[in-house]
């Protein structure tokens, strides 16, 4: 089963707090989950006043600056994992080093009904 | 016994073993209570002409399953993936022996720290004790479709994000059976003390609550597990003192202990003991210790108030928190005198702390009214009885600010 951990932060802190993970071993876990054979795709974020929202109404393309919502901790990064179940989802989620300083949100990634 | 009376018998020993099973082999809820629902419907049919199986737990496993599975092959002739899921199923065997574990896997599973924490206990209650949705409601001041809502969208939860159907491995256990024991000390407490409405206690509910206590008991006997079912029947035990004739709430220090059920508090006690042997203790324990304590009292005066003290002190490391604190705060109050508790809950209150929690200003209230203090006493019960809404505390109160405008001061 897939799962999509989002990884939200209060930019302002996930590089400044004492407990905030470097590069290197945010680098050094996502290699742990690759070796452990539950991984399919992880990325850090740009912060969010590189975002740029896009909507498409009644066939006009509307673009806007800035993130879709305004929120006290911002999407900093992702990771794709193949786990068992939650629980083992949750193990994954709970190892990513930005936990420490911000939280990971762990969604079930959803079949498309096609038949 | 008639048969019908037989098959009942079966039913209220066996059912939520039964669907414990039945959840693992079937592998989801719905599908599950289904199948037990029509086993027990084959039962009632066929027992009296077959007689009652030798092993009626595994009959009805084994029926419903059939069911189950029969079930799947009818609908599936609109969905190639219920084909799928009963070839699945019919393919795999199914064990009696681990039944036991499937009854942990079911109490784990309702109480996953994943679920809304109101979810896990509308559905432990409606899976392990067999509530109604009715009763649920009832006993939480909601309404039925609330209950039926926060119910489905668990069993959402646990399908879609598949929850597993799992006991923690070792590692996972401490943390897990926290929020297990979170579940059961909720369902007590809503019955010991309604936080809002007229009865003070709530019987189906604290007795729902030590039900599930003692088969946690059975299943797996961690000290946190007896210090928890010491503690329920350590309060319980203190229930029908609790309350005056008139439905009017007595305090600890003026209950008649006559009253106190000594059986449960013998029981309570010597869990306690057992689990302080341990030395693998946590906050449960603690609690029941002092609940203990207050048991082997014959008179409040004559409480060992030292030893509660020390004990607060040591829970308060476990567990810090100002309730705790509050608590140790009146404890305090009894040993050395109310300045004392005074000055403590002062600290708390100037803190930040407990502004909008009731038990903290009216033991303030009571402090100042035992020093004579009656200007700031009858300021702090009014703040108190401004933010209970359960009518024997409002009652309470009441009759204390009474007191005090009388002038036998």
């Amino acid at each position: 089963m897939k799962y999509l951990c989002l990884i939200y932060s209060d930019e302002q802190l996930l590089h400044t707090s004492p407990d905030s993970p470097k590069d290197p071993e945010c680098l050094a876990y996502a290699e742990a989950v690759q070796a452990s054979g539950r991984m399919l795709a992880a990325e850090p974020l740009q912060p969010v006043n590189t975002a740029t929202t896009v909507r498409m109404r009644n066939g006009k393309v509307s673009i806007t600056d800035g993130p879709f919502a305004e929120t006290k901790e911002q999407l900093a990064g992702f990771y794709l994992i193949e786990a068992r179940d939650l629980n083992e989802a949750l193990q994954v989620a709970g190892g990513i080093p930005a936990a420490r300083v911000g939280s990971v949100e762990v969604r079930p990634v959803r079949e498309l009904k096609l038949a | 016994m008639t048969l019908n009376g037989q098959v009942e018998a079966v039913y209220r020993s066996e059912s939520r073993r039964v669907l414990a099973t039945l959840i693992r082999v079937l592998g989801d809820f719905d599908l599950a209570e289904e199948a037990l629902h029509e086993a027990f419907f084959v039962a009632v049919q066929r027992w009296p002409e077959d007689g009652v199986p030798d092993n009626p737990r595994a009959w009805l496993v084994s029926t419903g399953r059939f069911k189950a599975i029969d079930r799947l092959r009818r609908q599936a002739r609109f969905s190639p993936l219920l084909q799928e899921q009963a070839d699945t199923l019919e393919a795999a065997q199914w064990s009696d022996e681990d039944v036991e574990d499937d009854r942990l896997r079911l109490i784990f599973t309702c109480c996953h720290p994943a679920l809304a924490p109101d979810a896990q206990a509308a559905l432990t209650l409606r899976e392990i004790c067999d509530l109604s949705t009715e009763a649920i409601a009832h006993a939480f001041l909601a309404t039925p479709t609330t209950i039926a809502q926060r119910i489905v969208r668990a069993k959402g939860k646990i399908r879609e994000a598949k929850i597993p159907y799992q006991v923690p491995s070792r590692g996972e256990l401490p943390e897990r059976l926290d929020s297990v024991l979170r579940v059961i000390y909720l369902v007590f407490n809503e019955g010991y003390s309604a936080s809002t409405g007229t009865d003070l206690t709530r019987e189906d509910l604290t007795a729902e609550a030590i039900r599930l206590g003692r088969l946690l008991m059975e299943l797996l006997p961690e000290p946190e597990v007896m210090g928890l079912l010491a503690l329920m029947l350590l309060h319980e035990s203190r229930r029908p003192a609790r309350t005056s004739a008139n439905g009017e709430l007595v305090l600890l220090d003026a209950q008649d202990r006559g009253l106190w059920d000594t059986s449960l508090m013998a029981e309570g006690c010597a869990l306690v003991e057992q689990a302080l042997t341990t030395r693998r203790f946590g906050p449960y324990c603690l609690q029941a210790a002092i609940a203990a304590v207050h048991a082997e009292a014959p008179s409040a005066e004559q409480t060992d108030w030292r030893q509660i003290v020390g004990l607060y002190d040591v829970l308060l490391r476990a567990m810090p928190s100002p309730v705790v604190e509050l608590n140790r705060a009146v404890a305090v109050a009894m040993e050395q005198g109310p300045t004392a508790g005074l000055t403590l809950v002062d600290s708390i209150l100037q803190r930040g702390e407990l502004q909008d929690y009731h038990l903290a200003h009216s033991a303030r209230g009571e402090f100042c009214r035992q020093l004579g203090r009656v200007g700031e006493a009858r300021a702090a019960y009014e703040k108190a009885l401004s933010l209970t809404q359960q009518t024997p505390e409002k009652r309470f109160l009441e009759r204390r600010l009474t007191e005090l405008k009388s002038p036998r001061q």
